[in-house]
């Protein structure tokens, strides 16, 4: 990014997501699933902040949350200054059209009765009051920029394949011409040789229309490749953001070097020697551990780490982490108490 | 690997067709391989390939109809199980060949706690009484590093996490001491760190159990870490086999190159853009008389839409169906 100041578009402050346990006939509520329990982040215009972590830490949750796909239970959402944290549903109608979802099973998410016309069309059909004429124009326009044949434009979703059925999910998310998607694992169910389609399509969308991605993935080599800088969450946090380079160089978090050296690569000279393979399973959402989220698995575990849940905070330009292991060392670069809005990120 | 090693199982000429609404679909055709004792075969290929039809098929666990076997031999200690009545294969399929799915959820019986999952083949198959075969589940629990084993074999499939679970398979597939173990992605629903556990575990079982394993994945950086051989599938086919060095350094199919080329990497360089493989994988309504690869392979040329390759030698232990020399960049002779 050439622009000395990245301007914010999307800034999340300790956002909450819990989703409440019900239990017995009653239905009584008897705890909660911390599926996102205090997070702050922000992603400047244009770029990709890739957002990892393993299933259930609640990539999902943090991206629908921003989007005000739930009502969140704590915390702050402002997209381009706006503060959309606690407008009601309703109040967000106005802005939907600037924000939208690419899901991870194009299958799923689209109407298998519809056609692909009427699918990419359907946004239009409820935001905007184009004459048919105009639509149908605007939904060929889409294919094309998509990359799908507009004479299919009268076929269902089934008659087309996995990677093909992404293209129409991706053609309805840009209908209106957002200005930021979240992609939640859109290439997941894609096979790889069909993955590189799909991302490099991803890659000329956002510079053809300026597009801001959080692009959600537990590919951390996919998202080496398409993010500009990477989130890291465990259990509901998340415990490391740098710029995208520094991080796979140089990961800071324990948990992010666990999880980057668990990585298979596909080269059988690699020694696996030095390789930190993490014991047992992530904890609960629902009854995380004192202290910090990852200290029943850290291999740096320290005394601390079990009372105290560690700050998230900048250890070096552009770098955040949450970890006892950078208090001290943290002193003199860390913001102090008040000015802990998350500073603008070394972008590449 | 010792050279020359005997194979416990050799597949030849191995065809399944399903019968289907829309027709025919050859999922599998003309597929040979061979496991040698004791090594690791990795079986790569994008979903459709013909993975997990090949390793059904050979243990005879695809129901007929839809499912045909149409030709073929798969020969273990000397015999052909697709000759094999239903009650032999079965004594032979869970005892000395095992095998592990991508989902524990489906092959693990959600009403039966892990205790009698594990102690059934036992009793089946090794006639132990109950105490022996509990004993022995404790063992196989403990083997593949579940903690807590006495007490976790009352417990119900549903109350393991999916790497637990997963160990779980592992165990009751190695219960009878198998001398092959086919693993169907094994770790593809798991997690990173949860997957390498399980690679771990893996390979130190093998040495310990000495067993032969089909290892199959759609991810280049398991099969890296674990295989000694890998042999890649493309349309129903085998395109290519060669030892995992040879493969990776050397690969010789236009496939195997091209996806060794689309991925992108953890570690050392990231590449600007994406290489892609344009196109679709093909749908088998047919035998293919054709190279299946063709639409999508950057050097096919004129032989590749008339004659489908057969496998040819290019290497030591190393073959590839391709007309063209990658190697040479031109069509090969003949
Ligand atoms: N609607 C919901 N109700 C209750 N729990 C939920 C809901 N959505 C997600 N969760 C829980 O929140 C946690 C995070 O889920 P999710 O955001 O989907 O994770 P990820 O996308 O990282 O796999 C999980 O424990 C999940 O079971
Ligand atoms: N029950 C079935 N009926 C019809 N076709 C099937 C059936 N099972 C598998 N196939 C077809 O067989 C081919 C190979 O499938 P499979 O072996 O499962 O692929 P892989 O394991 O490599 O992903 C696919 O084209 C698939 O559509
Ligand atoms: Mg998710
Ligand atoms: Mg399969």
């Amino acid at each position: 990014m050439l622009d000395a100041t990245p301007r914010k578009l999307v800034e999340v402050r300790d956002l909450k997501m819990h989703f409440p346990i019900y239990a017995g006939i009653l239905r009584k509520r008897v705890g909660e699933v911390k599926a996102v329990d205090g997070v702050s982040f922000d992603i400047f215009a244009g770029e990709t902040l890739g957002l990892v972590g393993e299933s259930g830490c609640g990539k999902s949750t943090c991206g629908r949350a921003i989007l005000r796909l739930y009502d969140i239970t704590d915390g702050s959402v402002k997209i381009d200054g706006a503060e959309i944290g606690d407008t009601p549903q309703g109040g967000l109608r106005k802005m939907r059209p600037t924000m939208q979802m690419v899901f991870q099973d194009p299958q799923a998410s689209l109407n298998p009765r519809m056609t692909v016309e009427a699918i990419i069309g359907e946004p239009l059909m409820e935001h905007t009051d184009l004459s048919r004429d105009k639509r149908r124009d605007r939904v060929h326009e889409l294919m094309d920029a998509v990359g799908l044949n507009r004479t299919f434009s009268n076929r269902y979703p089934h008659e087309f394949s996995g990677g093909q059925r992404q293209r129409i999910g991706i053609a309805r998310a840009l209908a209106l011409n957002p200005k930021f998607i979240v992609c939640d694992e859109p290439i997941a169910a894609l096979d790889v040789s069909i993955q590189a389609q799909v991302v490099n399509l991803l890659e000329d969308l956002q510079e053809k229309f300026d597009l801001t991605y959080l692009f959600i993935s537990h590919d951390l080599s996919m998202v080496r490749h398409i993010a500009d800088r990477v989130a890291v969450m465990y259990l509901g946090k998340v415990v490391e953001l740098s710029p995208r380079e520094a991080l796979y160089a140089e990961p800071l978090h324990p948990y992010t070097k666990a999880l980057l050296s668990a990585v298979p690569e596909p080269d059988p000279d690699m020694t696996t020697e030095d390789r930190v393979i993490l014991q047992g399973d992530v904890p609960s959402p629902s009854n995380p551990p004192q202290g910090c989220n990852f200290c029943t698995r850290c291999p740096a575990v320290m005394d601390i780490c079990h009372r105290e849940d560690p700050e998230f905070r900048e250890v070096q330009p552009g770098r955040f982490v949450a970890c006892h292991h950078y208090n001290q060392t943290a002193g003199d670069t860390a913001a102090s108490e008040d000015n802990k809005s998350i500073q603008q990120g070394e972008t590449t | 690997m010792p050279d020359g090693a005997q194979p416990v199982l050799d597949v030849r000429d191995l065809n399944t067709v399903f019968q289907t609404r829309g027709g025919e679909v050859h999922a599998v055709n003309h597929v040979s391989f061979d496991l040698k004792k004791g090594e690791l075969l990795g079986v790569v290929g994008e979903s459709g390939s013909g993975k997990s039809v090949t390793m059904m098929s050979l243990i005879g666990l695809l129901p007929s109809p839809p499912a045909e076997v149409r030709r073929g031999e798969v020969l273990f200690d000397g015999r052909d199980l697709l000759k094999m009545d239903a009650d032999s294969l079965r004594d032979i399929r869970g005892a000395r060949i095992g095998f592990v799915f991508q989902d524990p959820m489906t092959s693990l019986n959600p009403v039966f706690t892990v205790g009698f999952q594990l102690r059934e083949p036992l009793m089946r198959h090794m006639g132990m009484n109950k105490r022996q075969a509990n004993a022995r589940a404790v063992e196989l629990l403990e083997l593949v590093g579940i903690p807590d084993a006495k007490q976790r074999l009352k417990d119900y499939p549903h109350q393991f996490s999916g790497g637990m679970r997963q160990r779980v398979m592992i165990a009751i597939a190695l219960a009878c001491d198998p001398e092959v173990l086919i693993a169907d992605e094994p770790t593809t629903a798991l997690d990173v760190t949860i997957q390498a556990q399980i690679l771990e575990l893996v390979k130190e079982l093998r040495h310990k159990l000495g067993m032969a394993i089909v290892w199959i994945t759609h991810d280049l950086g398991v099969i890296a870490g674990i295989a000694d051989r890998v042999m890649v599938m493309y349309g129903g086919q085998v395109v290519e086999q060669a030892p995992v060095r040879e493969l990776f350094k050397n690969p010789q199919h236009p496939y195997t190159a091209a996806l060794l080329e689309t991925i992108p990497h953890v570690r050392g360089d990231r590449a600007e853009r994406l290489k892609v493989i344009e196109g679709q994988p093909p749908i088998l309504g047919a035998i293919p008389t054709a190279c299946p690869f063709r639409h999508r392979c950057p050097v096919a040329f004129d032989r590749c839409k008339q004659e489908n390759p057969a496998r040819m030698p290019v290497g030591d232990g190393h073959d590839a169906a391709c007309f063209y020399d990658l190697a040479k960049g031109e069509p090969r002779d003949a």
